[in-house]
């Protein structure tokens, strides 16, 4: 597995036991009779499982199994994908932290638009790579 | 040949029995029926996580199982017991807050049933997060 895979998997394994503790939290809290701030982590837990989670696990296995190039690099613009990994863990931390803290409305919309950004970054580095295997 | 692990088949076949349920619970959430019966209006959060949960995330487990490095030649993936310890804890937490979710929200006390339900899931994602680390690395 390459050191970018590793990365992103990691980072997307912590987030995976991030957001089930949240979400744990969350639905125990009636039965603890806990005060938790649903609105608040709700936003949170989603936004760990949907984007820190899943996103990033299938972006780092895609970094790791697509087939590669016979010439120059194997993988290709791997620092597109860097740069991919970067927006999107910039962007989830944003939009979590704008969710729990209250942060000033654009910093979230800033968080959304860099996850937006990884993507379509990953999209840059990923497309040539869209090729039969050996090509 | 490629030999799918046996627990990968509990994962990957638990994960189509969860499709199927939440495609069709989301027949039933639909506005005629919903309308008729209120428990269908509480099913919402079930929905998603049998959907989220119980398909993608049971998917993922169970594809991760078998694809990732292995740990090491007489131990390749890691110690299956705490990948058991998953898949049962998982499904058994996904069952129990099919059941208590709906039922809390009209009204029934069922606070020990979602403590269960939380706790199984909470153990589930950490015993697979504690399984796969080791296995994620350079070679």
């Amino acid at each position: 597995m390459p050191r970018l895979s590793v990365w992103f998997v990691r980072t997307a394994l912590v987030y995976l036991a991030a957001g089930f503790t949240l979400g744990a939290a969350l639905l125990a809290a009636p039965g603890l009779q806990l005060g938790v701030p649903a609105a608040r982590l709700l936003p949170v837990h989603i936004e760990f499982l949907l984007s820190g989670w899943m996103i990033q696990l299938a972006l780092g296995v895609a970094f790791w199994i697509l087939p590669r190039f016979r010439v120059g690099p194997e993988r290709g613009r791997e620092d597109l994908a860097w740069l991919s990994y970067a927006l999107l863990n910039l962007g989830v931390v944003l939009a979590a932290a704008g969710a729990v803290v209250g942060l000033p409305a654009v910093l979230p919309s800033i968080g959304h638009a860099a996850q937006a950004m990884s993507a379509g970054v990953f999209a840059l580095h990923a497309w040539p790579r869209i090729k039969v295997f050996g090509a | 040949m490629v030999h799918l692990p046996t627990l990968t088949r509990w994962f990957i076949k638990s994960a189509m029995l969860y499709l199927m349920a939440a495609l069709l619970l989301s027949i039933a959430l639909q506005p005629p029926l919903r309308q008729e019966l209120p428990l269908l209006a509480t099913m919402w959060p079930t929905y998603l996580h049998l959907l989220v949960l119980g398909w993608l995330t049971q998917l993922i487990f169970g594809v991760a199982l078998w694809l990732f490095p292995k740990y090491s030649p007489s131990r390749p993936r890691g110690d299956e017991r705490l990948s058991w310890a998953s898949f049962l804890l998982l499904n058994l937490g996904l069952l129990l807050r099919a059941v208590a979710e709906p039922s809390h929200a009209l009204g029934y006390p069922v606070g020990a049933l979602l403590i269960v339900a939380a706790l199984a899931q909470l153990l589930a994602g950490w015993a697979f997060v504690l399984n796969t680390w080791p296995r994620v690395r350079e070679r």
